[in-house]
């Protein structure tokens, strides 16, 4: 029977902290660059010109179809030998994540535009208003209201998602705490507290998220 | 007629892939004119009256509203967005499904065009809106939203939040075809006063009682084409074509307007 011994992890507490730190600070940058990435395609998508949505659905396909491990190694050891551009393992793994999740994201804001009813944008036209006038009073505002539920999974989906960017040795959560299980030689313990992190940030929001998709509902 | 006319259309063509659904359609409505389009479902008239402000775009043809004209067809290039939101400031549509917006309250409904489109102060904009609300009955409803009213309040607020922008013409797109049938009598009502008003008026409808009361011209359009067109009473009454009288012996022609249950 194993004998369990979590007390050994508390000499170290900074390192965890610190992957902690490095795992939230990287899942804010990389939801906020994705929603940005995620806007820009959905209205690729949308667009009146054909090239532009090609390009879109290009852009959304690509990183939507291919696995995002393979993603994060692509970014860090091929780009820079085809484009020449260095980058660190920091900046690579930012970019490969925000663009697979913005891709993710450009589906959701689009499913959300195009699931009002045209006569809303009608409605605006006939008033007079332009299309990109429409779009931010009308259909925008009750879009957005149905996007949060998908929107906020998403985002948990890509917070569990910055585990992978230790194999490009950024010091998240997983990373450091590689570096304790290695040192304590207690890898059990040291992987148990890892999931319990994880789980213990996102069971909140994943309540938080199911009430807010009740209230959205009561007002539909 | 076309000198004084605030509506011709000339020429108009409309295909939908290879459905021809308007085929070389003229039209021309006065200045305060009333003019009702009927017609079995698919032949045309609703395209048509989406056509005068461009929520279609003809293929070929000219339409023109007050002293705007665009032309359509080989050669001509499309009118771009500014433009057109510009020239749909001049006409007010009031559809069959309402289109309120429902994250709004009825007032602010009816104040978005003002305050978006116009840059109207709010103050004003609220003041204006506030006016058209009570013309069509509904001032105590001004901070309820959408969902919370009945089909025929619905209607009204839609048909406020048309005027709001103050048009010159007004085109209804089958506004009663929605309704209970109880409720069909408070929005024809509106209708009429605006009628009354002098506001020229373009009507998709099945209320032919209505269109025989109010309308002064009637077109009957089947298949893309004009078939017969005349004052209203004479063409309801007095139908030359077979195809007319085909189609009007489904309705009663006469009689009362349907009772009003709030009158505005």
């Amino acid at each position: 029977m194993y004998q369990w011994d979590f007390g050994i992890l508390w000499s170290y507490r900074w390192l965890f902290l610190n992957g902690l730190g490095v795992t939230v600070g990287f899942t804010v940058v990389i939801v906020v660059l994705g929603l940005v990435f995620g806007l820009f395609g959905a209205f690729g998508t949308l667009s009146r010109f054909r090239a532009v949505r090609l390009v879109a659905l290009t852009f959304i396909e690509a990183f939507r179809c291919t696995p995002i491990l393979v993603q994060l190694i692509w970014f860090y050891y091929a780009l820079p030998i085809l484009a020449g551009v260095e980058m660190t393992p920091i900046t690579a793994s930012a970019l490969a994540l925000s663009l697979y999740g913005g891709s993710f994201y450009s589906e959701i804001i689009r499913g959300g535009i195009i699931s009002i009813d045209r006569g809303q944008s009608e409605a605006g036209a006939a008033l007079g208003m332009t299309p990109s006038q429409s779009m931010r009073r009308i259909v925008l505002p009750q879009a957005i209201k149905r996007m949060i539920p998908a929107l906020m999974n998403q985002s948990i989906i890509q917070f569990k998602n910055t585990s992978l960017v230790s194999v490009l040795a950024v010091p998240d959560l997983v990373y450091q705490s590689q570096v304790a299980a290695h040192d304590s030689y207690r890898p059990l313990e040291t992987y148990t507290a890892v999931a319990v992190a994880y789980a213990a940030i996102l069971i909140p929001l994943t309540i938080m998220v199911r009430r807010g998709e009740k209230r959205l509902a009561v007002g539909e | 007629m076309s000198d004084t006319s605030k509506i011709e259309i000339r020429g108009l063509r409309k295909s939908f892939g290879s459905n021809e659904v308007l085929k070389n359609i003229n039209l021309d409505v006065a200045k305060g004119g009333v003019v009702a389009l009927i017609g079995p479902s698919g032949s045309g008239k609703s395209t048509l009256l989406r056509c005068i402000n461009l929520l279609v775009t003809p293929d070929g043809g000219s339409v023109r509203v007050g002293d705007t004209r665009f032309t359509f067809g080989e050669g001509t290039k499309l009118p771009d967005v500014k433009t057109l939101a510009k020239f749909r400031t001049t006409t007010g549509m009031v559809f069959q499904h309402f289109n309120l917006f429902p994250h709004m309250t009825t007032l602010q409904n009816v104040m978005e065009g003002p305050v978006t489109v116009r840059r109207m102060a709010r103050a004003d904009a609220e003041k204006l809106a506030r006016a058209q609300l009570a013309k069509v009955g509904l001032a105590e409803k001004a901070d309820q939203y959408p969902a919370t009213l009945s089909g025929g309040q619905k209607q009204r607020v839609a048909i406020a939040r048309a005027l709001a922008m103050e048009p010159d013409v007004m085109l209804f797109d089958e506004v009663t075809s929605a309704l209970d049938p109880e409720l069909v009598g408070e929005v024809l009502n509106v209708m009429q006063q605006l009628a009354s008003e002098g506001m020229t008026m373009v009507i998709v409808t099945h209320e032919i009682a209505f269109a025989r009361e109010v309308a002064d011209r009637l077109i009957f359009m089947r298949d893309g084409v004009v078939v017969e067109e005349g004052p209203a009473r004479q063409v309801i009454d007095n139908p030359q074509e077979a195809a007319t009288r085909a189609f009007l012996s489904h309705f009663h022609r006469t009689g009362a307007l349907p009772p009003a249950n709030a009158a505005p």
